[in-house]
């Protein structure tokens, strides 16, 4: 049984910040991490972010992810588990883990969890044919491992993950047949669309996709217009010659270990699907247990370093620590996270979080 | 592409771990089973590697649409360790001793 302060299951953003902040603060943190390296999905966001300078703008996050990383691996207060899986929450307060093959149990005092979210997918005729990929698949394969999925896509989804994965597609000489989007309007931040529109791109808003084609893998789509129930209009489908079809229709928190834990949960839409009820600190319904990042609430990446840092203070000032200047530093971090939460643009957000936020 | 001489298989995977189709599903909430544990148990839909985090919320809309109920309360099935796979023997040894 290794005992430790706090264990911080997962390595992306949230988790990394939250690691840094609770080590700064002199807690003894155990970072698990389930693959090889650390940095979660930032490590294949080659796209520069937007925003403020606290907000990391123009910053790549594959750029952000080395640097959190390497922080990390620097800090003395700090041990870091790579191929580490969780495998389950006990009722003792117990993190059971696997890492190479071997059980490792982990009794920390305080628990904050930031284990991500995971694709989402979408019911139609011939959805297993190979060539169908979930978005974020094909952004590892491309800008990861450096693999074209297949020569023309069609993307299904307008959100931001769907119009970035599309640019960086053409980026590594893909052609993108088109966007299809179900909503009346595009998800994304027009800083990406734009992008995408210019390079040429068709957006189809308040259409979806109505089946694949294909004997042995991918051939083709055809997509059909939505009327504003969200049915089908017969006589308005369009048929694409492609070889990938590209799902990028959300995400959904992966809350496993916080149902195991019994933390008390609702239905958000907005958030993604069920999520944990969760204090202005991040404390979920569990004494003891935190949350940052997508687990809580689908959100970006800079959102989940604000909730990492934020949960990473208050596990570790519930252990004791503290800093002259710790209320001031909890106060700029949520004044950060209100900024980027703002306008029209964070309105689906503001809404979910007051579900869950008590 | 209309007058595709491609065989049209009409396969709409719900289940991707266990190759389960919407259809098989939608044919068991037809005869009344609205249960997602009995389904699972029915159809082994959300028991393969990934447990359930691609079809569940898939499923659960299909329920909630059949039964008139919201989706938030649509009753999930339970979240028993281990949540990703893990060799029997690996359990079965158990901790090393520090």
């Amino acid at each position: 049984m290794r005992h430790t302060e706090i264990c911080i299951v997962g390595g992306g953003p949230a988790g990394l910040t939250a690691a840094l902040r609770a080590a700064a603060l002199g807690a003894a943190v155990l970072l698990i991490d389930r693959n090889d390296y650390l940095g979660g999905q930032l490590i294949k966001q080659t796209h520069r972010f937007f925003g403020s300078k606290q907000q990391r703008a123009s910053e790549r996050g594959i750029n952000i992810a080395r640097e959190l990383a390497y922080a990390v691996q620097e800090e003395e207060k700090i041990t870091v588990l790579t191929e580490a899986t969780a495998l389950g929450y006990y009722k003792d307060g117990v993190v059971l883990v696997e890492q190479n093959e071997k059980i490792i149990k982990i009794k920390p005092k305080k628990l904050i969890v930031a284990t991500g979210g995971a694709e989402k997918t979408l019911l139609f005729p011939n959805n297993d044919l190979p060539g169908v990929y979930g978005a974020g698949a094909v952004q590892t394969l491309v800008n990861v491992y450096g693999v074209k999925p297949g020569k023309r896509v069609l993307m299904v989804g307008a959100g931001n993950i769907g119009v970035i994965v599309s640019y960086q597609l053409l980026q590594a000489g893909v052609e993108v047949a088109g966007i299809v989007e179900a909503a009346p309007r595009i998800g994304a931040y027009w800083v990406h669309a734009s992008k995408v529109v210019r390079a040429g791109v068709p957006i189809y808003t308040s259409h979806t996709i109505k089946r694949a084609w294909g004997e042995s893998e991918v051939e083709g789509a055809t997509i059909v217009q939505l009327d504003e129930n969200w049915q089908p209009i017969e006589g308005t489908e369009k048929d694409f010659d492609v070889d990938v079809i590209c799902l990028s229709v959300g995400l959904s928190p992966l809350t496993e270990l916080l149902w195991q834990a019994g933390c008390k949960m609702e239905f958000v839409p907005e958030l993604g699907g069920r999520v944990p009820v969760r204090n202005e600190n991040l404390e979920t319904s569990v004494p003891g247990i935190y949350v940052a990042g997508d687990v809580s609430g689908i959100e970006e990446a800079s959102a989940a370093m604000m909730e990492g840092a934020l949960a990473g203070l208050n596990a570790a000032r519930a252990l004791g620590y503290n800093a002259p200047d710790l209320l001031q530093r909890k106060a700029e971090i949520l004044k950060e996270l209100e900024g980027l939460r703002s306008g029209p643009v964070g309105e689906k957000i503001r809404t979910g979080l007051a579900k869950v936020t008590c | 592409m209309a007058g595709c001489s491609c065989k049209d298989k009409d396969v709409n995977i719900v289940c991707r771990c266990e190759d389960i189709t919407i259809e098989e599903v939608r044919a068991y909430i037809d005869k009344g089973i609205t249960d997602l544990e009995q389904l699972k148990r029915l159809l082994r839909v959300g028991m393969g590697p990934c447990q359930g985090r691609t079809c569940t919320p898939v499923i659960v809309r299909e329920i909630a649409a059949a039964t008139g109920k919201p989706v938030g309360e649509v009753p999930l099935t339970a979240f028993r360790p281990p949540t990703a796979p893990v060799k029997l023997g690996v359990l079965a040894r158990g901790e090393e001793d520090d």
